[in-house]
């Protein structure tokens, strides 16, 4: 056993020490000095990670005790820390792509000035402290500290410019809406510490054998209500898009490769109990197809680029909670890593967009970009065409094991899986061709101001379209020559489903035609009706019910947020106003009949408040002696 | 000799400081006297856990069966810990605030402080109803003399709850007295006493009155918003942050282990009026614009999930309900410290008349997220370990069929207090400026001290509370150990 194992504190620690130093001392150190402890602190809690993923793929996996947390009667809650595949996987992608985007920040965030330089990179480095410290929990407590601890950095990066209360309102609705699904994370813990009287993953998986379906359903509910608000599902989805508030750079890590992952992170590291909750397994599938597809539809219509990609973003994190629920554990899994490339590329490729039209935001305000920043353009086309799917890109790789998963489970959930896809495929076109293509249609100022980004921007970009396209041949599918690296490499966390079908060669081979044939048809077709002319803004019929978003923040708005309202205003405020002191006056009126005392108190002599009580138990010792005689 | 010591030295003090006129002596004098307690207080609390050093014997009145008897066990030296550094803070954290004669209001702030000493460390029944009255008395005429313009009237309705709570407590004290075999008030002799069921059940409801008003609990509250937001500021910290948990501290000393049978039979009705008053209280901080009765609503829903938790009778709930007397000690007595900064600079705690704080005062809204996200119980702040301790206790419970149901409604004011406490950092710290809001200025640096004191002992005993734990466990132990033996 190697000591590496000893030294898995250094991951979250460093992070947490950037956080410190740069948060302490945020006026004093230069933006220089900010920017490399800031990466530097990712850079070495990513060095580690390697070695330790090293270890554990020669076979290690190892619980590191750390001190004892809480420990009342015979509940026993230590601090510790679990690396296993599973663990170490996360640990590569939230300090590799975190690294990537630190570097990226330090020149997109540049404008600053060097205090809120500083806080900037300070939050960053404590949301990758607490993403860390979810993914190395060996027990759900540690977890859920990881937890509500990426919430809250969520909530302040989203309310980062904090002047602007359209954005700090947005934080603020993250952070309430991530909390009502930690209360069912929450009630899920008390309920496992009932049954099994522990929160260790260890423990509790291995007595949940003993336990009934219907409380392993109950309590697996309750974890995937957490999981809808942490992943942005039906129904606790709608704070993800208002996230984008915040700046892009951490819609790439927080709102795309990492946070919004550890709902599929937290089912995964508990599909044993999963498993034996067939019912929550069917919620899990239906809820991630119907958030996949109600996304989709709602980014078909969207014009702010960074509101495509987040709708994305929710419909792409369906689709692995589509593959969590019909079983394919390690393909939701896999489906993270490659969707961490290609949206944290696209989102940073679209921060590039961002900062070369000086802000706008509005595709329809864009357009005939792709030789004026030519980089940003070849790497984000690669984005587009790894999450659309095309054939050997990773998302293709991905996609294609979910859609198989879900094929052999359910044929229905297959077919609108695809449609998804398909769905999938076309506003990413329609993204990438009113952005690149056509002419340009911005202000004049605009498009002399026009340039390509600084090499810290680029870099990360030219990095993760190579892992988009590569990134997925780890688990290539055997027809074409693959082998199960990836599965097998989980296999100690996570076991893999295996499809024992003579069909399946013939209908890879199906999917990559039709996902071919689909992609091309899809660019003909938008390329023709998008890149001429001016695009609408304003839309109407079932285009306006999209573009609005279905409507479902104004129903919110009219099922929770009023009558909660109306209750306070009137009925709260009448009990607190009217009966409680109706009763309390009622009260003092005795008390002002029983005597003058009242009087005398508002005069405040000390002399007769004391005597009143001393007259009082007086009176009382003589009534109850006269009583007991 | 030191557990007198806590009571003496404060009430001395105070007697010294009526007769000094200089206002800025007074002060001075009374701030020497809270460290001294505290200094004890570590020290002795380190020294001498457990040993006779905490325990005090002396005649007192005889002819009533009653002994001056202090003990420290670990859930008293936590309360004592809370009550001696609270007061050391609270005075540095208003110390630029100017009183009219200052002596008075010190001296009467000491003689609050060693009444309060006295309740969480007498076992003696009368002995406990003395101190009770000795720390509640100073704190009418703090706020009657040196509170805002509602005050008398304000008072008088604070007066009227907590005199007819006194009257029932005492009129339960002595009827136990009279049922004690050898008429004595103390401790001892109540835990031997053996009452009736229907007894028990009648006595319940005398003494959960009289601790409800104090913490308070739904529908008792209603002096407490007006109070919080009339008394001065630093009476308001010490209301809320050390006195409401005298209310607890009762229910846990002389309700639980003297009527085991009534706190058994009567725990269910009790903890629904405790999960409703949670929900209603934190509803209600959600509209209110000004942040001394937000904090003061904040503070009644937190105090109910604290209720809810001494009714599980787990040791969980009990362990977690303890600690969380003392975070939510510290926590609010540091949203006070803000709500005060801000009135001084500002001269409004109306939330629709701020705005952009922050950028007038970076280090103050660092501290005041801390503090906030304790009040939301965040995890690795203090409030998270005592809150997840506590609805774990409420879960486990087997007082109620209906524990679930009570964990998870409770459990909504998680969401809730997110949404108060997170909205208030949005209008009054973020946002843009606004006019009254520039006249704020950056705190200085005793202040800052204050804060940062807090918001050490925010982090530290959220990511490290074993040792309190361990301090307390004995006390729920005994308690829980007797509670059973006399489960019906």
């Amino acid at each position: 056993m190697s000591t590496v194992f000893q030294w898995v504190w250094l991951i979250p620690l460093l992070p947490f020490a950037g956080f410190l130093i740069n948060g302490l001392f945020r006026r004093q150190l230069g933006k220089t000095f900010t920017a490399l402890l800031g990466c530097g602190v990712i850079l070495g809690a990513l060095v580690i990670s390697v070695v330790l993923f090293n270890e554990v793929r020669s076979g290690h996996s190892q619980t590191i005790p750390l001190f004892d947390f809480i420990r009342v009667g015979k509940l026993s809650i230590p601090f510790s820390f679990l690396v296993d595949p599973l663990s170490s996987l996360f640990l590569l992608i939230i300090t590799g792509i975190g690294f990537l985007i630190h570097v990226y920040s330090t020149a997109y965030m540049k404008e600053e000035s060097p205090e809120h330089y500083a806080r900037y990179f300070a939050y960053l480095n404590l949301f990758v402290f607490f993403m860390l410290l979810l993914v190395l929990g060996s027990n759900y407590l540690v977890m859920f500290i990881g937890w509500e601890g990426v919430g809250l950095c969520s909530f302040l990066l989203i309310g980062y410019w904090f002047r602007n209360n359209e954005y700090t309102h947005a934080a603020r609705k993250a952070f309430v809406m991530n909390r009502i699904g930690d209360l069912g994370f929450l009630l899920a813990l008390f309920w496992m510490i009932n049954e099994f009287g522990s929160l260790s993953f260890n423990e509790v998986f291995a007595k949940a054998g003993t336990s009934t379906t219907a409380i392993l359903t109950g309590m697996t509910l309750l974890l995937f209500v957490g999981a809808t608000g942490k992943s942005a599902q039906i129904p606790l989805y709608t704070w993800l898009p208002d996230a984008m508030a915040g700046p892009t750079p951490v819609s790439a890590l927080i709102h795309a490769a990492t946070m919004v992952t550890a709902g599929i992170y937290m089912i995964a590291r508990s599909h044993v109990l999963f498993s034996l909750a067939p019912v929550t397994m069917d919620v899990v599938a239906i809820t991630g197809l119907a958030t996949a597809l109600l996304a989709a539809s709602i980014a078909l219509y969207q014009n702010d680029i960074k509101k495509v990609l987040a709708y994305s973003t929710v419909s792409q994190l369906g689709f692995m909670f589509l593959a969590l629920g019909v079983g394919a554990y390690t393909s939701g899994v896999f489906h993270v890593m490659t969707h961490a490339f290609f949206k944290a590329l696209l989102f940073l490729g679209a921060g590039s967009v961002i900062h070369a039209m000086g802000g706008e935001q509005d595709i329809t305000k864009m357009g005939g970009l792709r030789r004026k920043i030519p980089v940003t353009f070849f790497t984000f086309l690669i984005g587009v065409l790894a999450i659309s799917g095309f054939p050997f890109t990773s998302g293709f790789v991905s996609k294609d094991e979910i859609l198989l998963a879900a094929y052999y489970h359910n044929k229905m959930y297959f077919w609108l899986a695809v449609l998804g896809a398909l769905l999938t495929a076309i506003y990413m076109f329609r993204l990438l061709l009113l952005t690149f293509a056509g002419s340009f249609r911005g202000t004049a100022d605009q498009q002399h101001h026009l340039h390509e980004s600084p090499p810290a921007m680029t870099i990360p970009l030219v990095l993760l379209a190579l892992l988009s396209v590569a990134g997925g041949w780890v688990q290539l599918p055997h027809v074409f020559g693959g082998h199960d690296y990836f599965n097998q490499f989980l296999s100690a966390s996570v076991p893999a489903q295996e499809h024992s079908d003579p069909g399946l060669a013939t209908l890879e081979y199906i999917l990559l035609g039709v996902t071919a044939a689909a992609l091309l048809l899809i660019y003909i077709l938008s390329s023709r009706s998008l890149t001429r002319g001016n695009p609408q803004g304003e839309y109407s019929g079932v285009k306006k019910f999209l573009a609005n978003k279905w409507y479902v923040d104004e129903l919110y708005e009219r099922i929770i947020t009023k009558p909660l309202h109306w209750l306070n205003r009137n009925v709260l405020d009448f009990i607190e106003k009217e009966i409680i002191d109706w009763m309390v006056d009622g009260v003092g009126k005795l008390v002002q009949l029983g005597g003058r005392q009242v009087r005398l108190l508002q005069t405040g002599q000390v002399g007769s408040y004391v005597l009143l009580m001393v007259i009082s138990a007086v009176v009382f010792f003589v009534i109850q002696f006269l009583i007991k005689k | 000799m030191i557990a007198v010591s806590f009571i003496g030295i404060p009430f001395i003090f105070g007697l010294v400081l009526f007769l000094i006129r200089n206002a800025s002596l007074a002060r001075a004098l009374a701030f020497l006297a809270t460290l001294l307690t505290f200094w004890l207080a570590i020290g002795s609390l380190t020294l001498y856990k457990g040993s006779a050093q905490l325990q005090w014997d002396a005649s007192w009145l005889p002819a009533f069966g009653s002994r001056f008897t202090l003990s420290l066990d670990g859930m008293g030296s936590l309360m004592i810990l809370l009550t001696a550094l609270s007061f050391p803070l609270i005075f540095i954290a208003t110390w630029n605030t100017p009183y009219t004669r200052a002596n008075n209001f010190y001296a009467l702030m000491l003689w609050s402080q060693a009444g309060l000493m006295g309740v969480f460390a007498a076992t003696d029944a009368l002995l406990f109803y003395f101190f009770w009255e000795l720390a509640l008395i100073p704190a009418y005429f703090l706020c009657s003399i040196w509170g805002g313009e509602r005050r008398i009237a304000v008072t008088f309705k604070f007066f009227i709850y907590t005199f007819v709570g006194s009257l029932l407590m005492l009129i339960g004290l002595v009827y136990l007295y009279l049922q004690t075999p050898d008429l004595s008030f103390s401790l001892r002799s109540f835990y031997k006493l053996n009452l009736q069921p229907d007894q028990q059940n009648w006595l319940f409801w005398l003494f959960f009155v009289a601790f409800a008003v104090k913490m308070p609990l739904f529908p008792f509250h209603s002096w407490q918003p007006d109070t919080y937001q009339q008394a001065p500021t630093a009476t308001t910290m010490v209301l809320s942050g050390v006195m409401v948990k005298m209310g607890l501290f009762g229910m846990l000393r002389w309700l639980a282990p003297v009527l085991p049978y009534g706190f058994w039979s009567w725990g269910d009705s009790a903890a629904f009026l405790a999960m409703f008053g949670m929900i209603y209280a934190s509803l209600l901080a959600i509209m209110q614009d000004d942040l001394k009765k937000l904090v003061a609503y904040s503070s009644i829903a937190h105090i109910g999930l604290m209720s809810l938790a001494v009714f599980s009778t787990t040791d969980a709930g009990l362990q977690g309900a303890m600690l969380q007397m003392f975070n939510h000690g510290i926590n609010v007595i540091g949203l006070w410290m803000v709500v005060e900064l801000i009135e001084r600079h500002t001269g409004t705690t109306r939330i629709s008349a701020l705005g952009g704080l922050a950028q007038k005062a970076p280090a103050l809204s660092i501290l005041l997220v801390v503090v906030a996200l304790a009040n939301v119980a965040l995890p690795l702040t203090n409030a998270f370990i005592g809150e997840f301790l506590m609805f774990t206790g409420v879960f486990l419970s087997n007082v109620s069929r209906f524990n679930y149901i009570y964990t998870a409604v409770a459990g909504f004011s998680i969401i809730l207090s997110a949404v108060y406490t997170l909205n208030m950092i949005q209008k009054v710290f973020w946002g843009s400026t606004s006019s009254l809001a520039s006249g704020m200025g950056e705190i200085r640096a005793h202040e800052k001290l204050a804060l940062a004191v807090i918001v050490i002992l925010i982090l530290v005993w959220g990511v490290y509370p074993q040792p309190v734990l361990d301090l307390t466990s004995g006390t729920v132990q005994s308690l829980l150990a007797r509670m059973i033996t006399r489960h019906p």
